[in-house]
């Protein structure tokens, strides 16, 4: 019989751990190499990552074009862009398509969709099993530039192999139900992840805890209720944050529907790519960037509070 | 409450394992029954069984006037605590022990009252507000235990109930399990691979090896008359002499001495048979020189090896170069290289025919 570690004591007084002091240089570095260790890393986030992103911080304050005057010479004009954002229907258009697409394809799509296989194959065994989990994984590791196109030959109004096999005859798909198909791409795209971390949540359940459930009489949902969902909120607060930022910012939309027709589905990723590099507007774009930069931390945030107050 | 019955019991595992092969068993109303054996030898598999979370290949489980065999867990009424307690880490006391209420729609005050009952007559009052986390492998332990008497099963099944406790803390949970179940009355079966644990604890206990029960008895029945080598070997804490004789009238030789035919067997055997003859070692009376000055009916060897076992000696000897073992009280322990004379009890002394026991 295994035998499991048995809990420890602690209502001993003893057990309470007094505070204990490490070294601050545990390693002997001493300061100076330990610098040196640190350097070229700290280097390459600085070039790759903080300046770029001071980079846009400035550029949202100019009227800094891709070509004309203002390309040679930019002007700071303060909160002009931000404001001219805020006032724009087509940044707010493009950001209600982003959350659509978010809760769509991310939230329900991928969490819900990843998680409903997991909690089916986790006591599975054999080729189903492995079928399943091949072919979820293949949709997540092919390039975007392959799976879009081969979604656009799936979609196509023009011969797709979805109104072959439906016989809906030359049916739209893109131009009438743009962000139903992006949203059904990403999710069939992005599912992968979720299942993967799931599957793995889903094996610290203790198998005992789910039995003494299910002997009280309870239902699958009061299972997945009182037992699985406490163990592993962990891990489904941690999967929302990384689906939502990944899916807020995904531009592969842009390589099924281009946006269109007509900003239908121009999420806020491709909107920015629309007005900084096709309309030459790099200053209007990089302040719409900041904005999304901003709704990212929001969100972060949020997530990040709920996991800390979780217990 | 309710009598618990199997027919026929049996599961296969995919793949071919005979877990359970075609066992019958009945547990009265009220009895604290073990189920004893070596691992893997189905134990766990058929307290699964009964619970409902194992489905059996072939026959019934049959509680009280029910037959469950293709009930749902949660419908048997039947309540188990598991080897890991299988708390709700994120429940606090009170929650757990009202948790099987919960289900079932208890209201709420109501639930908790019965919680509140249960845990204070296993002294948990104080610590209704705590998470498992903060409470001791004993009051988890005791939290489990609650949890099951507060559903008011018409059994319960134990899994290891003591297995996660050290040693100390074990032998206060036997004594308390074993008062708690005479109280309860109600029909419990548990599981253990610790005979020690089933000698002290159950009213009738089953010994299993590899799916079938090799024996089924009171624990005296058991440590006793083990009906066959197997139950003979494995029950103990001091394996049982199993030494192999051939019958000569009314004596049997045994490693070249001759001991008399145990009252056992008397009349049963016939004249020249091969047998095995079991002797515990603490039946087996050691001195160091004849009773009566003769070495009749006893073993005579050279002491090889003398093991402290507290309060006594296992006293190891070479007779003919067979191992047969005794136990001596303590003083009165011999030096290795003596020479010495083991007596079994007549009265405790067995005999077996292929490997069962040999009895009117």
């Amino acid at each position: 019989m295994a035998q499991a570690t048995s809990p420890p004591d602690l209502t001993r007084e003893t057990a309470e751990p007094t505070a204990r002091r490490y070294s601050v240089d545990a390693a002997g570095l001493g300061r100076w190499r330990a610098g040196a260790f640190a350097a070229p890393a700290l280097l390459l986030i600085t070039v790759f990552l903080v300046f770029p992103a001071l980079w846009v911080l400035y550029l949202g304050l100019t009227d800094y074009r891709l070509t004309g005057t203002a390309a040679a010479d930019p002007k700071v004009v303060g909160l002009d862009n931000f404001l001219s954002a805020l006032g724009e229907p087509t940044f707010w258009n493009s950001t209600w398509l982003t959350v659509q697409f978010v809760l769509g394809s991310a939230v329900i799509g991928q969490v819900g969709l990843g998680f409903a296989i997991a909690w089916l194959l986790r006591d599975k065994r054999g080729p189903l099993k492995r079928i399943v989990e091949g072919l979820v994984i293949l949709a997540w590791i092919l390039p975007s530039a392959v799976v879009s196109f081969l979604w656009v030959a799936l979609l196509d109004a023009d011969g797709g192999t979805l109104n072959a096999l439906l016989g809906t005859g030359d049916y739209a798909w893109l131009l009438d139900h743009p962000m139903l198909s992006i949203i059904v791409f990403n999710t069939w795209r992005g599912t992968a992840f979720s299942m993967m971390l799931y599957g793995a949540a889903l094996g610290n359940v203790p198998p005992s805890h789910l039995e003494s459930a299910r002997l009280a009489g309870a239902s699958g949902w009061q299972q997945l209720r009182d037992v699985v969902f406490p163990h592993i909120k962990g891990h489904i607060l941690t999967n929302l944050l990384l689906i939502s930022l990944w899916t807020f910012n995904d531009f592969t939309p842009f390589m099924i529907t281009a946006g269109g027709p007509d900003g239908k589905s121009e999420v806020l990723a491709v909107h920015v790519y629309k007005v900084a590099l096709q309309s030459g507007q790099l200053g209007y774009g990089a302040a719409v960037s900041t904005v999304i930069l901003l709704i990212n931390l929001v969100v972060a945030v949020f997530y990040l509070r709920l996991l800390r107050s979780k217990k | 409450m309710a009598a618990i019955e199997l027919r026929r019991l049996t599961k296969v595992y995919p793949g071919g394992v005979k877990a359970l092969d075609a066992l019958d068993l009945v547990i009265p109303d009220g009895e604290f029954f073990a189920l004893l054996g070596p691992s893997g030898c189905g134990k766990t598999t058929l307290l699964r069984t009964i619970a409902g979370l194992e489905t059996a290949t072939g026959g019934a489980v049959v509680i009280g006037d029910r037959d469950v065999t293709s009930v749902q867990p949660g419908g048997r009424d039947i309540a188990m605590v598991f080897q890991d307690y299988a708390l709700f880490p994120h429940m606090d006391v009170t929650d757990n022990v009202a948790y099987p209420l919960r289900i079932k729609k208890v209201a709420k005050a109501e639930r908790h009252r019965r919680a509140g009952e249960v845990a204070a007559r296993l002294g948990l009052e104080r610590l209704m507000d705590r998470r498992p986390g903060q409470l001791s492998g004993g009051q988890q332990q005791r939290v489990a235990l609650a949890r099951v008497m507060a559903t008011q099963a018409q059994a319960f099944l134990f899994d290891e109930p003591l297995s996660n406790l050290d040693a100390r803390l074990r032998l206060e949970a036997r004594t308390f399990l074993k008062k708690l179940q005479r109280e309860l009355g109600v029909t419990t079966v548990f599981v253990t691979h610790d005979q020690a644990e089933a000698l002290a604890m159950a009213d009738r206990m089953a010994v299993m090896e590899a799916g079938v029960i090799r024996q089924i008895g009171t624990p005296a029945e058991v440590f006793q008359r083990p009906a066959n080598t197997f139950v003979a070997g494995f029950i103990g804490s001091t394996p049982m002499n199993l030494l192999d004789a051939v019958v000569r009238g009314d004596t049997l030789e045994v490693a070249g001495c001759a001991v008399p035919v145990p009252d056992a067997a008397a009349g049963l055997l016939a004249d020249g048979e091969k047998v095995v003859y079991g002797v515990r070692p603490e039946y087996n009376a050691y001195a160091p020189k004849p009773a009566d000055g003769s070495s009749e009916g006893a073993l005579a060897g050279k002491v090889v090896i003398v093991e402290n076992l507290g309060a006594s000696h296992l006293v190891t000897l070479d007779v003919n170069d067979v191992t047969v073992q005794a136990v001596v009280p303590e003083g009165s322990e011999p030096a290795v290289g003596d020479e010495g004379f083991a007596a079994p009890r007549r009265d405790r002394a067995l005999v077996y025919r292929d490997g069962e026991l040999v009895t009117r």
